[in-house]
């Protein structure tokens, strides 16, 4: 109770800052020698506040305050500390504060962290990151308020979702977040660039840090719903295609586009319409993540409220944005002409231009999957789903020529080449291409798409492999990230190629036999647990080698809200692993259970880790 | 002269683009799978009989829950002889009873349930009877038992005390 009355005054407050900020912001960039101490306080005041209204929901969850209408809808008192706390931001309301939170305390870094940059280049952020958090305040205040208050006070709550109960999921949002709406101060910080005309070298060393932190985050963000998936909804895959899944990608992707133009960018001076519009874009696409997540034009597990209401005011503010973008682009940013750069054909800014092109097309697709059945729906009321196959169907081919590129491009020297070493370049190609066709021949796969996209993905690891040992090659966190991104390919293809899935229904005591594996079903054992009742299956499966494994995979019966969710028991090894999930058959003794031998799990998350480690080396390195 | 003609465009394409979204956002976009059982109840949209807004299907009907659909009208007079035994269902409190007043006009409507009371959770109108026949229904009265969005039972003409009692048994 009392702490919903902080939270939502400090709220209030923090909205009453950001509109003063406005003000001296225009007094300091009349007359603007020094950044005014005023500003540095009050965005440090701003911040204080919506930290204060964020811990009062905490608190307000920890305590289990049914006055609170948000806890009252996603807590219960049966729930586990842990996730009482996660259930502050499992939410609607709730994670809108978040998203505030980040937006506050990445300005009130930027401003302290920011030296040697115009203070008229300051000011200009903050008005616009000011811009985007007062929007928000009102959001948050006029339709999504994390602290109403019902009266009479219920005496327990309705519980939170319980696929959302689990340690990935928990920590998913925030860091999540960190990446989506840390994109916003690089957003504010560009329009501002552009306004001023002071895109230059120098700007793109010092805003590539801000592009580094956002790209580390929103990678691991998406690892982590993506292993939750993987553990969680029980289907044994990691990427569905999921339009929440599609909404993080795009954003991904034009944040890593945007990392490869800034490095051109801080080098040469060129490439700065790109750096601005992928500027502008990841921001609006993160924005328009949320607008398609949260307006429920889409369903999905994201989709915590259909109020249209809500819908309309982030459509509105997110086009309110778009359009400011758009003038401030078309007004002030002149491409120079006069210093027109004539490319090489052969050289790295060709390579990394090359790979933009592809990176936009990749987004192309994503995009037209994800909005294209909304736009049908409302032109002739047709429902479509697009699903996995068309995305395959469109990327996988256009991943080969990506590939090639980004092992070849990174050795090609700024402007012109002299391909020295070619005999190792093509040595390597022709090592790809037989190792592939001999795993592939070995394997009875021998499916020509295939053994390209292995070759490729193969000459890009022994390319990067080559460049951990070269002494005069000294980008080590682009050859870490492409590194880990080769092993990434690598092992999704063949986790797809060589999974092997066996689909039965089993009584308890029964046995299914092939000729590589055995299931035994065993027994059946309950569990009573504060917040579910389980019912375990126990398995015993062995394989043609004689190796047996034992399996418990669970049901769950959460009590509040009462919501039956499979958990699947995974053996994981380096090497592969080994997934069991069971449903109950409706009105029968028998279980239906899927086991799924899936080689080369561990090792997709392994290499998005490595991805994002390239981009902390690369982080750390401009630090010293 | 050629930078204006772009951003022109490119904003005539985000005006589109926003016009899409907003009326997209005009309808829920709960999808509904279409499951291929006879049983699954219709679809519909209409007006609630009180307030006249508009009503969906999907908000009516919670899975979880059982439902009583009846069809009724002022003009039909074994509506009038079943009307106290739908008053008698209401008083239990695991069946929700809900309305879907057949071809009728508002004011005797009105009055019929002022006279008679309101056993309805909810009432809709199917003021031209389409609805109805989506639903299959005969005629009035006309009641349908609902469970998680599924048609468990139809019962054709007035609900006695037989029926009250058989309703009661299946919602145990």
């Amino acid at each position: 109770m009392i702490y919903s009355l902080i939270g939502y005054y400090s709220l209030v407050i923090g909205l009453i800052i950001g509109l003063s900020l406005f003000y001296f912001s225009y007094k300091n960039f009349n007359n603007s020698d020094i950044l005014d101490i005023k500003i540095l306080s009050f965005t440090f005041l701003q911040l204080f506040f919506v930290v204060i209204s964020f811990l009062s929901l905490i608190f307000s969850f920890v305590i289990s305050d049914f006055s609170n209408e948000t806890v009252f809808n996603n807590s219960h008192t049966t729930k586990p500390l842990f996730y009482k706390i996660s259930g502050t931001w499992g939410n609607h309301e709730g994670s809108l504060l978040l998203w505030l939170l980040v937006l506050t305390l990445f300005i009130f870094l930027f401003l302290i962290r920011t030296k040697n940059q115009p203070v008229k280049y300051k000011i200009l952020t903050l008005v616009f990151q000011q811009i985007i958090i007062v929007g928000f305040f009102l959001f948050l205040i006029k339709t999504s308020n994390p602290f109403n208050y019902i009266f009479p006070i219920p005496t327990e709550g309705l519980g939170l979702n319980p696929i959302l109960q689990d340690p990935a999921l928990a920590i998913h949002p925030p860091v999540l977040y960190l990446g989506y709406v840390g994109s916003s101060i690089i957003f504010s910080s560009v329009l501002a660039a552009t306004s001023l005309k002071i895109i230059s070298t120098s700007w793109a060393s010092h805003i590539k840090n801000w592009i580094l932190i956002s790209w580390i985050f929103l990678t691991m963000g998406i690892l982590l719903g993506s292993i939750w998936a993987y553990y969680e909804l029980g289907w044994g895959g990691f990427w569905f295609w999921d339009p929440v899944e599609n909404v993080s990608l795009m954003p991904w992707l034009a944040l890593t586009t945007l990392l490869h133009c800034i490095l051109v960018l801080e080098k040469k001076s060129i490439l700065t319409s790109w750096v601005i519009i992928l500027s502008i874009t990841t921001f609006t696409l993160s924005m328009c993540g949320t607008f398609l997540v949260r307006s429920g034009i889409l369903n999905s597990v994201h989709t915590f409220a259909n109020d249209p209401e809500r819908g309309l005011f982030i459509l509105v503010f997110l086009f309110i944005l778009i359009f400011l973008s758009i003038l401030i682009f078309f007004f002030f940013h002149k491409d120079n002409d006069t210093k027109s750069y004539s490319f090489f054909w052969f050289s790295k800014e060709t390579s990394i231009l090359i790979n933009n092109w592809f990176m936009m097309y990749f987004l192309s697709v994503v995009l037209i999957g994800t909005v294209y059945p909304i736009f049908l729906d409302v032109i002739s009321s047709q429902k479509i789903s697009v699903g996995p196959p068309f995305y395959h169907k469109l990327i996988i081919p256009f991943l080969i020529p990506f590939l090639l590129m980004m092992a070849i491009g990174p050795k090609l020297k700024w402007i012109k080449s002299q391909l020295e070493d070619k005999i190792y370049l093509i040595s390597f190609l022709i090592i790809s291409i037989l190792l592939a066709f001999l795993v592939l021949k070995n394997f009875n796969q021998n499916i020509l798409i295939n053994t390209i996209l292995i070759s490729s993905a193969l000459y890009l690891f022994f390319m990067t492999l080559r460049d951990f040992f070269s002494k005069t090659y000294k980008n080590i966190s682009q050859n870490i990230a492409h590194f880990g991104f080769s092993l990434l390919i690598l092992s999704i293809l063949f986790n797809n190629l060589f999974a092997s899935e066996i689909i039965t229904n089993l009584k308890v005591g029964e046995t299914f036999e092939n000729s590589k594996t055995k299931i035994v079903f065993e027994s059946v054992d309950q569990k009573k647990e504060k917040n579910y009742n389980a019912i375990i299956a126990n398995f015993s499966i062995s394989n043609s080698n004689g190796e047996e494994d034992r399996f418990s995979p669970e049901l769950r019966i959460y009590n509040q809200p009462v919501i039956a969710t499979s958990e699947a028991d995974i053996k994981t090894t380096l090497m592969s692993d080994k997934f069991i999930v069971i449903n109950l058959v409706q009105n029968q003794d028998f279980f239906n259970v899927r086991y799924q031998v899936k080689p080369f799990m561990l090792w997709i998350w392994l290499s998005v880790i490595l991805i994002s480690f390239g981009g902390i080396v690369s982080f750390l390195q401009k630090k010293s | 002269m050629k930078n204006k003609i772009l951003s022109f465009s490119v904003i005539i394409i985000f005006g589109i683009i926003f016009f899409i979204f907003y009326k997209g956002l005009e309808d829920s976009k709960i999808y509904i799978p279409d499951v291929n059982t006879k049983k699954e109840i219709p679809v519909f949209n209409t007006k609630e009989f009180f307030s006249g807004e508009n009503v969906k299907s999907s908000s009516i009907f919670e899975l979880d829950k059982f439902y009583l659909l009846n069809i009724w009208s002022s003009w039909c007079v074994p509506c009038r002889q079943e009307h106290p035994f739908l008053m008698n269902l209401n008083l239990e409190n695991k069946l929700n009873i809900i309305g879907m007043n057949y071809k009728d006009n508002l004011k005797n409507a009105e009055n019929f349930l002022k006279e008679l009371g309101n056993p309805y959770k909810e009432i809709f109108i199917d003021l031209d009877g389409t609805i109805a026949i989506e639903w299959g229904a005969y005629g009035v009265p006309e009641s349908f038992l609902i469970y998680n969005n599924e048609i468990i039972k139809k019962y054709i003409g007035p609900i006695n005390q037989e029926l009250v009692d058989e309703i009661n048994l299946l919602i145990k």
